[in-house]
């Protein structure tokens, strides 16, 4: 492989890092915050994408789509957190897990029922499609590096939001003791809604920009749901940066993986074959290397609260 | 006799009646249903241990029934083309004797759970379901895309193996197997909580720094309990794919292990007919639901939603009490 | 607890059928109709009560179950609808694990199976079986098609790929099959899969002349679109099922003059096809898909035979479906000795009608086309 080629692999890598971070910050966030595990977060991530779509039809603007699909994810999240999370704060990890469960078949069943099995059209506005070319003779498609932006941007703000703002020292506090900020009068259901509805927020914008590079269906969540769990575990879970580096971690190997086990074992045991084995084992990488990193710091990179 | 023993009492003969009036009103489809229901609690019964008794939530409790299954499936496959299952470095003959291969089954999930469990039980909480999840998605993948033993299109059980005495194919028959597999695998529980090891598993659960200060590694209980967790749940999915004469990795994807879970929580958690109770009533649920409407899955996220929220410890416990100890 | 269920039972049957006169037959349906795969399974299911309704045919009792896209619930849903029900007929089921899970119990139990969209090679050959009919294709049959035409366009360095499973295996596996030039490159990528960025790198720099491409439902939606906006110029090709109503809507005109197999099309010129999608837009409101027109076939197939044979007289029921006398919306269709049609396929384009996205054939591949494991198939 050509090193020009190996570069624009090392960049998709990283892009599909970002996208997997976009997924994962939201979830992090909430657990750090609140404790909660929530399995649900695949279905906001799904109501955002719908929302972009259903939106940018009717008015045939992808930015319109974009701010519903952050107004529908966040409400939604409100919503959500104010019927049946605010329950499970205080339960252990079984009873949230069963919840949110059962929340994935509701959001998906009602999704289906409002929207019909087909999925939907939702494509990059123009001004975003088209490559641009790489140094070296390499081409990069514009969304991808819009993608890469939107990424950084959202673990810049989130830093600053937890380490510059009022809220955010609320939040770090919520993490550290929870009686204590009781004590300091802070109205905890309050804050606790905030920050789910800006995880859930968070979500429907991953949603909404990953759906227009790939497809925006009914369980388009439930796979990238679980990659972002290896993600946030690999991490260090409540840890936002833990969970920017293992995106880029899982985002480097599992492309890497994809493209050189093939090869490698296409050159022992010939193409037809190598393809097939390489191609197995590049699908079990990513839970191998999840599995490596517990091995030796059983709370993941960066020790989160847990 | 307490109102728990006296529940547990109903539901042993109401299941086991189940067929017989099936049998006699000549509705043979609810025997299948009945089984699928034991089957199931005895799966469940398996996570229980883990779950209910040690406090070890799973999420990847589908690993162990899936690789149950293949013992099964690819036994019979085996046996019905009568080639060994491999020959070198010494030849492995297949057989279609139910009780090899149960304990067959028994063992090849007891063994995957070894490694598992040694990586897992290092770690707590979140980070244990999240790992034993990405587990059992490794070996969910591995299964689809091996194509010796169909890979995703799965494997085909030509005939049910056979248990010398008895007509594996009849549907009676076989739910009977079934059934007295499912009350030895209740029996097993019973045994291993009330036995030291289940105090020390207890104790592991609730007090670890007192229990290391009697002398025990919490980490080999646990271990063990993993690992016998396993082996119960690895037998279920043999038997399962006897039921369905199918096996396929989709048992082992990580909806089966949601599911078993569900099952644990909806009839009671560490209740030892809670996954029983918790079966009968979601394959009941899964069937009456199915029928009536396309949206069965919506109505069915609202019954767990319902049961989390307001029927903590399940219908065992909805029915008789708090337990005694524990 | 019994009764219960069969009372919901005979309410859920009574819905769909209607009083029968003479000799009914009762067709059990198990197909996908919940989940992320649900839209081909009433796909299925519209084309199929579109023919009986069309027909006017009153004898045709239909029980129609939802199987989730779960082999498990599949098998046992055949159980129930033979046992419980009392069906004669199956059909309805979609992808091969749930047809390989289901069929060697139901034609194990004598009950007939028409198949509206799988075609396992197994069932094709080896495991073929008197009593399974499918009328759909061989799942080869759209691979070997575009392998067959590939050679006619000209491609002499394809790149080729599919998801890692059999089916994925079995596509390339056609396709080389009938593909004369060297391959540029050939990956299976892991099933559910949805960014493809470093597989179009891989295929932008292998100089590749064409691309031919299998990915089932919403991994094909997120392959185009992403092969698109990623620029590359390299034409691609692939299965009709990888190009149909189903997913068209949500490519977008990013699929437009794509070439892709398919033994149907919405503008095959023939009386029996021009009466199905005027009949099935007028009902439905959308435009057929092929897997509205194989449920649509099946169907038209079961009545031909139901008029002409008693279902309770086996060996006459399989003569009459063996026949295949029925208005095939495909033109040319019967069966070969493994009762797998033998049929023509074409090659489409996706184009834009009226505002909307569907394909027109450009051209026939192959005449009367059977699959490559009749000759395992001893029957």
């Amino acid at each position: 492989m050509s090193s020009a080629l190996l570069v624009e692999q090392i960049l998709n890598g990283l892009q599909f890092g970002v996208m997997l971070f976009l997924m994962a910050a939201g979830l992090t966030l909430v657990f750090g915050v609140m404790g909660l595990i929530n399995l649900a977060h695949g279905s906001l991530y799904m109501i955002g994408a719908f929302a972009c779509a259903a939106v940018a039809a009717a008015t045939g603007s992808f930015w319109l789509g974009l701010v519903a699909s952050l107004a529908a994810a966040a409400a939604a999240g409100t919503l959500v957190e104010v019927l049946v999370i605010r329950r499970l704060y205080g339960r252990d990890h079984l009873d949230q897990v069963l919840a949110t469960f059962a929340l994935i078949l509701i959001f998906s069943e009602a999704t289906r029922w409002l929207f019909g099995s087909v999925p939907l059209y939702l494509n990059a506005p123009p001004i975003l499609s088209g490559s641009i070319a790489l140094p070296g003779g390499g081409q990069y498609p514009v969304y991808r590096l819009a993608i890469i932006l939107v990424g950084i941007a959202v673990a810049l703000g989130l830093w600053l939001l937890i380490s510059k703002t009022r809220l955010g020292m609320r939040i770090r506090a919520g993490e550290n003791d929870r009686e204590m900020i009781g004590a300091l009068g802070i109205d905890i259901n309050r804050l606790y809604t905030i920050v789910f509805a800006l995880g859930a927020a968070l979500a429907g914008l991953a949603g909404a920009m990953i759906g227009a590079l790939q497809s925006v269906r009914v369980g388009m969540g439930e796979p990238v749901l679980i990659l972002a769990f290896v993600v946030i575990v690999i991490g260090g879970i409540g840890s936002i940066e833990g969970a920017l580096v293992g995106a880029l971690i899982v985002g480097v190997v599992d492309t890497l993986g994809r493209i050189l086990l093939p090869q490698l074992f296409g050159a022992v045991l010939g193409p037809a074959q190598g393809a097939l084995v390489g191609g197995a084992v590049a699908a079990m990488l990513i839970y191998v290397v999840m599995a490596l990193v517990l091995a030796f710091k059983p709370r993941g990179l960066f020790t989160g609260s847990a | 006799m307490s109102r728990e023993l006296l529940l547990n009492t109903v539901l042993a003969l109401l299941l086991l009646a189940l067929p017989f009036g099936a049998f006699a009103l000549d509705e043979p489809f609810y025997i299948d249903l009945a089984t699928r229901m034991v089957v199931l609690g005895l799966a469940a019964t398996g996570l229980n241990l883990a779950l209910g008794v040690g406090g070890l939530v799973s999420f990847g409790h589908a690993a162990f029934f899936g690789v149950g299954g293949y013992v099964a499936g690819v036994m019979a496959t085996h046996a019905f083309n009568a080639e060994p299952i491999f020959a070198a470095p010494f030849t492995l003959s297949a057989t279609d004797l139910m009780p090899v291969i149960w304990i067959a089954a028994m063992g090849l999930a007891a063994l995957v759970a070894l490694p598992i469990g040694a990586i897992s039980l290092r770690t707590s909480g979140v980070y244990f379901i999240m790992i034993t999840l990405a587990f059992a998605q490794m070996v969910y993948y591995f299964a689809i895309s091996w194509p010796a033993y169909g890979g995703e299109d799965g494997l085909a059980l030509s005939v049910r193996n056979a248990l010398p005495g008895f007509d594996t194919a009849d549907s009676l028959t076989f739910f009977l197997i079934c059934y007295a597999m499912l009350m030895a695998g209740l029996a097993a529980f019973t045994i291993l909580r009330n036995s030291r090891f289940g105090t020390a598993l207890e104790a592991a659960r609730q007090n670890e720094i007192r229990l290391a200060a009697v002398g025990v590694a919490p980490f080999r209980v646990r271990r063990a309990a993993f690992v016998l967790s396993a082996a119960l749940t690895g037998l279920a999915g043999a038997l399962y794919a006897e039921l369905n004469k199918f096996v396929s990795p989709s048992m082992l994807s990580w909806h089966m292990s949601g599911i078993l879970i569900v099952l644990v929580i909806l009839g009671g958690v560490g209740r030892l007919f809670g996954p029983v109770a918790g079966a009968m009533l979601y394959v009941f649920l899964e069937f009456v639901l199915g029928g009536l409407t396309e949206r069965w899955q919506l109505f069915l996220g609202l019954i767990l939603l319902g049961v989390v929220l307001f029927a903590r410890g399940g219908l065992v416990g909805l029915l008789a009490g708090k337990p005694r100890h524990g | 607890m019994s009764k219960l269920l069969a009372a919901g039972l005979l309410a859920l049957t009574a819905s769909v059928s209607t009083a029968a006169l003479a000799e009914p037959v009762k067709v059990g349906m198990i197909t996908t109709l919940s989940g992320g795969l649900a839209g081909l399974g009433i796909e299925v299911r519209d084309g199929f009560l579109l023919a009986l309704k069309q027909s006017g045919n009153k004898d045709v009792q239909l029980v129609i179950e939802d199987d989730n896209g779960e082999p498990a619930r599949a098998v046992q849903l055949a159980e129930k609808v033979i046992k419980a029900d009392k069906v004669d007929v199956l059909t309805g089921i979609l992808y091969s694990n749930l047809a390989m899970a289901v069929v060697p119990g139901v034609v194990a139990q004598k009950k007939f199976y028409l198949s509206p969209n799988a075609g396992p090679s197994p069932l094709a050959g080896a495991k073929c079986s008197p009593f399974y009919f499918n009328v759909s294709w061989q799942n080869d049959a759209m691979h070997e098609a575009m392998g067959n035409h590939a050679n006619e366009a000209g491609y002499k360095k394809m790149f080729i790929l599919a998801p890692n499973y059999p089916a994925g295996t079995d596509a390339l596996r056609g396709f080389k099959r009938f593909y004369k030039g060297e391959l540029a490159g050939e990956l299976y990528t892991k099933l559910g899969q949805t960014d493809y960025a470093a597989e179009i790198a891989q295929i932008r720099a292998s100089g590749a002349d064409a691309v031919y491409f299998f990915l089932p439902g919403d991994m094909s939606i997120a392959f185009m679109k992403q092969y698109k906006q990623a620029g590359v110029t390299i034409p691609v090709t692939g299965p009709g099922f990888s190009l149909d109503q189903d997913v068209l809507g949500a490519m977008g005109d990013i699929a437009l003059g794509v070439k892709n197999t398919s033994q149907w099309s919405e503008d095959l010129d023939n009386p029996a096809n021009k009466t199905f999608v005027d009949g099935f837009r007028a009902e439905y409101k959308r435009r057929p898909s092929i897997y509205a027109s194989q449920g649509y076939d099946t169907a038209n197939l079961l009545l031909s035979a139901v008029a002409k044979a008693s279902v309770k007289d086996g060996a006459a029921f399989r003569a009459a479906l063996e026949a295949a006398d029925f208005k095939s919306v495909r033109g040319s269709f019967r069966f070969g000795v493994n009762h797998h049609p033998i049929q023509d396929v074409y090659v489409r384009e996706v184009v834009k009608v009226d505002g909307a996205r569907t394909n027109k054939l450009v051209g026939k591949t192959f005449t009367a086309h059977q699959d490559a494991y009749v000759k395992d198939c001893k029957m």
